[in-house]
This record gives C-alpha cells, sequence and structure tokens, in this order.
C-alpha cells in the first residue's frame, strides 16, 4: 500500500491539474515545474478542460498484478485540446468504436486496486465526448 | 552548449566473452547464470585478474528480493575484494554497465574490468513480472494506468502504422529475419524460421502488436572481460577486438511526454555521438546488433540511426536490407525476438555476438564482411539508449 504516494497526486487524478509556463506560455500535464519547452520556471497551476483526441490506442488482454479484474482494457495516448499528451484508459466503449482522432473527454473512474488491504484508487479515464445538450 | 566526445583511447580490448543460453532455467539462479557466464568469459584470458565488476540487471529487487547483486555475483565468482556495483536502467542495462567498464579503462584508473549481465523472470508468475517490467515507465503517470511494456509498444506500433499508411504486416519482416538468422545460433531460444503466413494469422498481444512482435523474455546471463592492452601480456591467439566508441543518452520516461513519440530521440543521440566519437560514417558499419524488444523498436532504431528516413525503417525488413546477405545485417544471430530477451543483460548478449561476428567466432551465423560492428541496447521505449561500436583489429 502506498497511501502518501497516491494522495500525493490527488489534484492530477482527480482534476487534471498541471501548470502554465508563465515564460512561453505552454500548458504542462504533468506538472513538472522545469517548463520543458523553454527551460523556465513553470508553477503556475493550471486546470486542464479534460478533453481530447486519441492519438494511439491499444487493447490490454495480460495485466499486470493490480489490473488483473480489469482485463481485457483499452490503454491510449490522448493528446490534450491544450497540447500535452497523456496516457489514460478509455472507458464507456465498444471495440469498434475506437479510432485514431476520435474525441473523448475526461471522467473519474477506478484506475487499480491497490494491495491485499484492496484501497481503491481512483483517477482519469476517457470516454468518447458526449454530444452537447442543447 | 554541446561539447564534441573526446575519442576513446585505442588499446581498450576485449579479452573474452562468455554466455548461457536464454531459456526458462528453473533449476538455476541469478548467482549460478553469472558465474557460468564469467568463467566463459575468462577462459580466454586465464592469468588476468579483473579490478572491478560490473553488472547489469533490471529485476532482481522486484523479483528475487536481491539488491547489492554485483557484490553477492563477486563473492560467489571468487572475485573477494574486488569493486563491484550493480547498473540499472532496464533494458539498456547491458549496454551501459559495459559503458562503465570502458569509461573507468579509459580514465586510466583501472587497467582490467569485466561486466556481466544477469536476470531472472522464471521466479514470478506473469502479472507479476508484468509489473515489475512496468516499472519501467512513469510510475505515477503510465504504469498506474494499465500500461505495460507491450502496450507501450503496441501505442507506438499503431499510431506508426496509421501515420505511415504501412499494411498491418508491414514489420513482419523483422521477427522473420530474427529467426532465421537464430536457427544458426545453437544457444538461441528459438532456432527455426517462422513458416510463411504464419505471422499474418499469429494472436494479438495487444493490438495490432501480435506474439511474434514482442521477443520472449527468459533468463540468461552474458560476460566480458576488458582491459587495456598496454597493461596485460598480448598471448592471445584469438582476433583482437576493440572498443571503437560508446556513447548513452537518455529521453523523457514517459512516451507521452515527447514531442514525436514516433522518434526515438535518444537512439539518434547515442548513434550519432558514438560515430562522431570513432571517427567514423554510417556507411563504414559492417552490421547492427540493435534492439528488437519489440519489432516496431527493430524499425524506430534504424530510422534512429540514420540507415532509413522517417517512417521508412520497416521497409529495410520488407526489402532484405537486414537481412544477413543485405547490405545492414541486424539480429545476426537471432537478436532478443530469437535469442530471447534476458531483460538487463539483453545489451551484453548483443555485445557478446558483436564481438563473435569479429573475432569470426559466430559459427553457422558468421558474416562474411565483419569489421566494424554497431551493438545498441534501449531502456523502455528507448527512454536510455546506450551505443557502442566495436572493431576487429587488423
Amino acid at each position: 500500500m502506498e497511501v502518501s504516494r497516491h494522495w500525493r497526486l490527488k489534484h492530477q487524478r482527480y482534476a487534471l491539474q498541471g501548470e502554465i509556463c508563465p515564460h512561453c506560455e505552454k500548458k504542462i500535464f504533468p506538472p513538472r515545474d522545469l517548463c520543458p519547452h523553454c527551460g523556465e520556471d513553470a508553477r503556475t497551476t493550471y486546470n486542464f478542460g479534460g478533453r481530447g483526441k486519441v492519438y494511439s490506442y491499444t487493447k490490454v488482454v495480460q495485466a499486470p498484478a493490480g489490473f488483473e479484474e480489469q482485463a481485457p482494457y483499452t490503454v491510449a495516448l490522448v493528446r490534450l485540446d491544450e497540447g500535452p499528451m497523456i496516457t489514460a484508459q478509455l472507458t464507456d466503449i465498444q471495440d469498434e468504436d475506437v479510432e485514431i482522432g476520435m474525441p473523448v473527454e475526461m471522467v473519474t473512474r477506478r484506475l487499480a486496486s491497490d494491495g491485499d488491504r484492496g484501497v481503491l484508487l481512483y483517477g482519469y479515464k476517457f470516454r468518447p465526448l458526449m454530444p452537447a445538450v442543447s | 552548449m554541446k561539447m564534441p566526445m573526446k575519442p576513446l583511447p585505442n588499446d581498450i580490448m576485449i579479452l573474452g566473452v562468455g554466455m548461457t543460453p536464454v531459456g526458462e532455467h528453473w533449476d538455476r539462479s541469478l548467482r549460478d547464470l553469472a558465474l557460468e557466464a564469467i568463467q566463459n568469459a575468462r577462459r580466454a584470458a586465464p592469468g588476468i585478474q579483473p579490478q572491478v565488476l560490473y553488472t547489469a540487471n533490471m529485476l532482481a529487487p522486484c523479483l528475487s528480493q536481491q539488491t547489492q547483486l554485483a557484490t553477492l555475483i563477486a563473492d560467489f565468482a571468487a572475485l573477494q575484494g574486488i569493486e563491484a556495483m550493480t547498473v540499472e536502467a532496464a533494458g539498456a542495462s547491458g549496454g551501459l554497465a559495459f559503458r562503465q567498464a570502458v569509461l573507468a579503462l579509459a580514465s586510466g584508473q583501472m587497467d582490467t574490468a569485466l561486466v556481466v549481465g544477469v536476470e531472472k523472470f522464471s521466479e514470478r508468475v506473469t502479472s507479476d513480472v508484468e509489473a515489475a517490467l512496468a516499472t519501467a515507465g512513469d510510475g505515477d503517470y503510465e504504469a498506474i494506468h494499465g500500461l505495460t511494456n507491450t502496450a507501450q509498444a503496441a501505442l507506438l506500433m499503431q499510431r506508426y502504422l496509421h501515420d505511415n499508411h504501412a499494411p498491418a504486416d508491414a514489420l513482419a519482416g523483422f521477427p522473420l529475419i530474427a529467426h532465421e538468422n537464430g536457427a544458426h545460433n545453437p544457444l538461441a531460444m528459438f532456432q527455426r524460421a517462422i513458416p510463411e503466413g504464419r505471422y499474418q494469422k499469429a494472436a494479438m498481444l495487444c493490438t495490432p502488436l501480435n506474439m511474434f512482435d514482442a521477443a520472449p523474455q527468459a533468463d540468461g546471463a552474458a560476460a566480458i572481460l576488458l582491459a587495456r592492452s598496454d597493461a596485460v601480456a598480448d598471448e592471445m591467439n584469438l582476433p583482437r577486438v576493440r572498443v571503437r566508441a560508446s556513447a548513452a543518452s537518455t529521453d523523457a520516461l514517459a512516451v507521452h511526454d515527447r514531442p514525436d513519440p514516433l522518434s526515438f530521440t535518444a537512439a539518434a543521440t547515442a548513434t550519432s555521438q558514438a560515430l562522431q566519437q570513432a571517427g567514423l560514417k554510417l556507411d563504414d558499419v559492417d552490421f547492427f546488433e540493435l534492439h528488437d524488444r519489440f519489432s516496431i523498436f527493430a524499425a524506430l532504431s534504424l530510422e534512429a540511426a540514420g540507415f532509413a528516413p522517417h517512417g521508412e525503417g520497416w521497409k529495410l525488413a520488407q526489402n532484405g536490407a537486414v537481412k544477413a546477405d543485405g547490405s545492414i545485417p541486424i539480429c545476426t544471430m537471432g537478436g532478443s525476438k530469437a535469442r530471447g530477451d534476458a531483460g538487463g543483460a539483453a545489451g551484453l548478449y548483443q555485445l557478446v555476438e558483436t564481438v563473435l561476428q569479429l573475432q569470426g567466432l559466430a559459427g553457422e551465423a558468421q558474416l562474411p564482411h565483419a569489421q566494424i560492428g554497431m551493438a545498441q541496447c534501449l531502456g523502455g521505449a528507448a527512454s536510455t539508449a546506450v551505443t557502442h561500436i566495436l572493431e576487429r583489429v587488423k
């Protein structure tokens, strides 16, 4: 069990909280304090909107320990609308629906179970973008 | 400011090499396997006492509950008192451990050095091994989403096929060629060619990556004894092989943090630095032991090195350029795909095989013209890349 490790990441896991570089204005996720684009200090908090497009995806059948009960599951690289790319699972999908370029949005779901005590970890996954309600 | 690489001293020589077959060695431990490789490597130069032992390993702390592995192996190999350390950079551990020996010799602090890579996967069930392997990625932002090594490679492969309008079996040539070459290596895990059409029907591991696109990971050990030749009597009857260049580079650990995930930037940097250090051009390289842990890695490594333009590495397998009789042979003794991938030891297997080719001792797998060989191993999806160039001394 790694309680503090997961607690520490709550703003990222639940709210996609990253940073914006005050120097070059690039958006950064995950937060890394030094801007990977210009190398300057970047500690200004920025909350991402949670929408993006699928850059690539695959289906995992042989799951690692902690993920067996979810298998098979689809994991993707998602390019967020604000620029950065992140790794996350896709959810609420049928296999045949997924394609490169598909618009997706963030939802909060169970990521894994942590250890014998069965602590549940929650965080971001992405589902197909729901049509706007008019 | 980028500093040019300084040339290596021209007398960093390979004295001996050794390896075990890669396989499921249920009856053997980390120390047994390492000892066998070390004894084989030392046999060619029995009078040489190494001054330092570098041990390459990736997963002993996770899978065997063993740290201080280098000390354990030094002790078990009757090298008591020797300086020893473990080098870990996932799949690049072997190359990076060898590089530590090269640096120690180049510095003049050491006259002789021993490198051994050892890995033991078969202690645990598959889900534990997958979880341990996933620690090579970003724990907080990749592994926690269930991303395995295989899934990471599959994400790259999916996008690669899409961007380059390549057919579903575009990468089939890589495992086919590896198995063809492995058929000539008596130590290879798979010594049989893949029958025509089998790739296209293979079971998927992570779509679109099938079982032939992934190297089997199993137990094994490989070792190399090095020395400054001015420090040891020149009593070897074998053709002499020297280290011409050694370079290493890193990229963002997480694939999602790279500007272009389909560019193996660390591999490109390590290769260009090695070539610059050696004063060689890519054309001078007779063969390339690249890291084919996944077939997509082979394509991206060829592109990073400059053997193919961006997006066209797969064509070198399709047109046969990377076959044993092609313009730039790869994985000449089967690579990770057919020889078997021994994790942190993989980079040392590559270097041992490079030495055997240069010495003319590769048996049935021997290339006709092997003067200069390049070996490159990768940690994760090229988060770490280590490139060495070895040369047969005339």
